[in-house]
């Protein structure tokens, strides 16, 4: 493989059509497991968020979580999927020390959501991605590899066991086969994640993080001559942020295609997504895959939902993310790329209830995407956590439109208000922050500012008007910034005139 | 006072009840006996004396206290050992889980507990309840008191042999294919298999989901419905309990033991009276009906035209669910570990070790499920098998239309010699033969003594439409009132 030549992607796809399918896993954001009342919480110490019914002790039976039923069943609703009138858990069997069981509980022949769709915008088209199916399942443990060089089983000395995730609730989001979208796949295929990742958000049923396995997502792809069939899928694991959905598509296309010109074929397989490199490498093959014994689970009574409650639930959704930020757009005025940039920073809902609160959109979108964007990219925390509420930003910029506060004044205030000092009055009460107003005061920093810079002065009283800005920093400096530097201009130009 | 240990569960509730016995002198004289005899019986497979001390003597001091006791306060229980009790061996017979001691306790351990009942101790069966005569335990068969040489049926065997042996005046079984119902009918004891999700599954260490039931063993009707009403009931824990009461199964033993039958339809089910059981096993049936119809009941005869492939669709769903259930047995949690050297593998250490901890039965039915669910085989096998279960369902359903309860001998043959069925395992499943349709749609179903072939106790069986377990509860008191109960030979 490594003397192979690859086609450059523009070359492969233009000889061949990619089809590609994707299986994402939404871990739901439940208070409890699946199937007993363990806590869900993520980072406690290992094995402390276990019972007898998470551990399969001998006897231990499951009962269903109806907050994760109800979780998977609005899913389906906001893909546009039927929902069962009547299906059943199944069992899926193989061996394996992180699933306490040797089965995971999960759905094969009867899904609880079938046939939806997504539509996504690519450079003003609509693509539409059918739903082939969600259900839902529950996660298993995790292992962790002790002694071997590469963190894998294989060589270990030891592997350690955490079932704090075992039986935490799952939703399988498959969609149908997806052809005819040429070179836009892994266009095509990051668009689809990122709008499943917001529809869900919008539900509040996940906190959808790729970073934190709270989304998972398997690419499959393959390759076919125009006119000709479909060609042999593989299926990427691994895939661990949005830019990996499409660099994982992009590379297992100039992968397939190098493979299909040397007139190889593809092998049937899983293959892990490499964050470092941004190929594929071969996992286990299908062909000796294991036989799960599917069969549907005794131990679960059938899932019935009424079509009161279902038409209930499909009543309540929220609107859908690309309608609300369609809708948004208008609203605030900005560009398709301005608002997708909100979007992808998780300010929508943000900068919306800034405006609800009293701000322009211009002042909430300012502070949201601008300095608190900042801190939160610096510190790592989701937007929403970065430490300020609308409320607190749109008092902030209320301030700053009443000339309470200049612009560095106001950002030193969210400083402030980010460190838990309070509100924006509070933190500038506290900190003695404020623009000075009494011009008796100002007007003695300006003339010692005169008097200082005798230079200076001269120049303005020549019309070299554009030298004030020297004045107006000195007295900003001899004020701490509390100023209002047009005041200060004004002042300056009205005694040299 | 006479023996205690010859008494019923209503006689000694009574006496504690009363003040003229203690709790601990009941708990002690069968902890006395079980020491006695319990070498030459092997119905435990652990004896909690302190337990079972400690648990008499608070129900002695909430009595002295003047607190309000149940029914069966300070009665010992016996346990089958595939149920979970909280701090004690639980091991379902098998070496996988030696010396297990579960950190929780069986909804239905809870219920015995808070009843106030005394347990004595957990008892034999074939391991994970899988054969008919506990030769299938890992740690050596039971030996039925009436007979030392012969079976005491299984899987709960240990259960029904305390009874029989008087080292306990009440047992908890498990039924999936007949293992509460067999064994009772071979030492001429009771054994009731409730509805499916009548009784409680949390704790009780699973076989075949769909089928396993917990229930009451006992020396006599009303003792059996005492018991039941204890156990049965709503359980939150188990998803396939049923959220409703029991029916008054207790008023209906005492109904029943009045001896009037009249306007009970009883149906003979066609299909089993006669062929394939022992000619002794099928007289004494007989001489049962007439024995009912004199208490007034009327008899027909229905027929169940797919009774006849229940054992084979049994033997296919059982262990097709079994293959799953057992599948957590692999040595990484908990039970036994084989092979652990540092050298081998995670999979050599967990063939080793299922390898080494469980028996050829239970291999042989994890063999049968695997394949039966494997692709390819499925429909023909496990879904084929679902279908005649509609099918046997439908049999009931059809029948209960026409009789308020089904009657058959309760198993083929009488107690047999050890090691006679072992060679050929088709042979023993025939002990369930009777028995299994009745798991296979889930009603109740109860087995009563009805007399000797040979020596050796015949069971009675009645089954009933599910949620109806007090309508055999009447029928099989009455029975017992006509034809008595069995006294063993001493031991």
């Amino acid at each position: 493989m490594s003397t192979t030549v690859l086609p450059s992607y523009e070359d492969a796809t233009a000889r061949y059509e990619p089809v590609i399918g994707l299986e994402t896993h939404v871990e739901l954001g439940t208070n409890t497991k699946m199937f007993c009342g363990c806590p869900t919480e993520f980072g406690a110490e290992p094995n402390t968020q276990v019972c007898p019914v998470c551990l399969a002790l001998p006897g231990a039976l499951p009962v269903a979580n109806r907050a994760g039923i109800e979780a998977t069943i609005r899913i389906g609703l906001a893909l546009n999927c039927d929902i069962a009138e009547w299906c059943r858990m199944a069992r899926k069997n193989y061996f394996y020390p992180d699933m306490p069981k040797n089965f995971q509980t999960s759905q094969y022949d009867e899904p609880l959501c079938t046939d939806g769709y997504v539509d996504v915008e690519i450079d003003g088209e609509t693509v539409r991605i059918g739903i082939e199916r969600v259900h839902l399942e529950e996660d298993t443990g995790k292992t962790l590899h002790v002694g071997g060089a590469t963190g894998r089983i294989h060589g270990a000395t030891e592997s350690l066991v955490d079932y704090n995730r075992a039986g935490i609730p799952l939703v399988e989001i498959v969609t149908k086969p997806v052809p005819g979208i040429g070179a836009k796949a892994p266009e095509v295929a990051k668009a689809y994640v990122t709008e499943l990742r917001d529809i869900i958000r919008s539900l509040g049923v996940s906190d959808v993080r790729m970073e934190q396995g709270s989304l998972r997502c398997d690419v499959n792809t393959s390759l076919n001559l125009p006119g000709e069939e479909w060609g042999t899928r593989t299926e990427t694991k691994n895939v661990n942020s949005l830019r990996s959905v499409e660099r994982a598509v992009r590379s297992e296309i100039i992968r397939q295609a190098s493979v299909l010109d040397a007139g190889g074929r593809i092998t049937q397989e899983t293959r892990h997504f490499q964050e470092d490199t941004g190929d594929t490498r071969p996992g286990r093959s299908k062909e000796t895959a294991t036989d799960y014994r599917y069969f549907p689970e005794p131990d679960l009574v059938p899932i019935a939902p009424d079509r009161a409650w279902v038409a209930e639930l499909k009543a309540s959704l929220p609107e859908r993310p690309s309608v609300k930020r369609a809708r948004l757009r208008e609203e605030w005025g900005i560009s398709a790329l301005d608002m997708q940039s909100v979007a992808n920073a998780g300010a929508v809902e943000l900068i919306e209830q800034t405006i609800a609160a009293g701000a322009s959109p211009a002042g909430a979108r300012k502070w949201w995407m601008g300095e608190l964007a900042r801190r939160a990219n610096e510190t790592g925390v989701e937007l929403a956590e970065v430490g300020a509420t609308p409320a607190q930003v749109a008092q902030l910029q209320a301030l700053v439109d009443e000339g309470k506060l200049n612009d560095k004044l106001a950002r030193t205030v969210l400083e402030g208000v980010v460190a838990g000092e309070g509100d924006p009055a509070q933190v500038m009460a506290a900190r003695g922050l404020g623009v000075v107003s009494d011009t008796g005061a100002l007007q003695a920093a300006v003339d010692e500012a005169i008097a200082a810079n005798p230079d200076i002065a001269a120049k303005i009283r020549d019309g070299k008007v554009a030298a004030a800005g020297a004045l107006v920093g000195a007295v900003m400096k001899t004020t701490r910034g509390q100023a209002d530097a047009k005041t200060v201009r004004d002042l300056i130009l009205a005694r040299l005139s | 006072m006479s023996d205690v240990t010859r008494m019923t569960a209503a006689q000694i509730a009574g006496l504690i009840a009363s003040g003229e016995t203690s709790a601990v002198e009941v708990a002690t004289a069968h902890l006395d006996r079980i020491a006695a005899v319990d070498e030459r019986v092997h119905a435990f497979l652990h004896v909690d004396r302190e337990g079972a001390l400690a648990a008499a003597a608070d129900v002695d001091a909430r009595r002295s206290r003047g607190e309000e006791l149940g029914p069966l306060a300070g009665v010992p229980v016996a346990v089958k050992d595939v149920i979970a009790t909280k701090g004690i061996p639980t091991t379902a017979a098998s070496k996988i889980l030696e010396g297990w001691k579960p950190p929780y306790d069986a909804t239905l351990v809870e219920r015995l507990r808070g009843a106030g009942t005394v347990m004595l101790g957990k008892t034999n069966m074939d391991e994970f309840a899988m054969g008919s005569s506990t030769e299938y335990s890992a740690y050596g068969p039971t030996n039925n008191p009436w007979d030392l040489g012969r079976i005491p049926g299984g899987s709960g065997g240990g259960s029904a042999a305390s009874l029989a042996a008087y080292e306990a005046p009440l047992a908890i079984g498990t039924d999936t294919g007949g293992s509460i119902r067999q064994p009772g009918a071979v030492t001429g004891t009771v054994g009731a298999k409730p509805t499916y999700g009548g009784t409680s599954r949390y704790g009780l260490i699973a076989f075949s989901s769909s089928l396993d039931t917990p229930g009451p063993c006992a020396r006599t009707v009303e003792d059996a419905a005492l018991l039941h009403a204890v156990i049965g009931g709503h359980d939150p824990r188990d998803s396939t309990s049923i959220p409703q009461p029991v029916p008054d199964v207790v008023a209906a033993a005492r109904l029943g033991a009045t001896g009037d039958l009249t306007g009970v339809k009883l149906g003979v089910v066609k299909e089993f009276a006669g062929e394939g059981a022992e000619p002794g096993v099928i007289a004494a049936f007989r001489e049962s009906v007439e024995a009912l119809v004199k208490l007034g009941a009327e008899v027909v005869e229905v027929s169940c035209p797919h009774f006849e492939y229940a054992l084979p669709a049994y033997y296919l769903i059982a262990p097709s669910e079994a293959s799953s259930n057992l599948a957590r047995f692999d040595g990484v949690r908990y039970g036994l570990r084989s092979g652990d050297d540092g050298k081998r593998s995670l999979e050599e250490v967990m063939s080793l070790t299922r390898d080494e901890g469980f028996g050829p039965e239970v291999k042989r039915r994890i063999i049968l499920g695997t394949y039966a669910l494997s692709s390819g085989y499925y429909d023909a096998y496990y879904g084929q098998a679902q279908k005649v279960r509609t099918l046997i369902t439908r049999d009931f359903t059809s029948a209960f239309e026409q009789v308020d309860v089904l009657i058959s001998p309760t198993t083929p043959f009488v107690a047999f010699p050890f090691g006679s069925r072992t060679a050929d395992p088709y042979q023993m499943y025939l002990s369930d033969l009777y028995t299994i349709p009745t798991n296979l749609y889930g009603g109740p179903a109860i087995s009563v003594p009805c007399g000797l072939s040979e020596g050796l106790p015949v069971g009675f069986q009645i089954m009933a439409p599910t949620m109806a377990d007090d309508r055999m509860y009447r029928v099989a008191a009455a029975l017992e009132s006509a034809v008595g109960t069995l006294t063993p030979p001493e031991l």
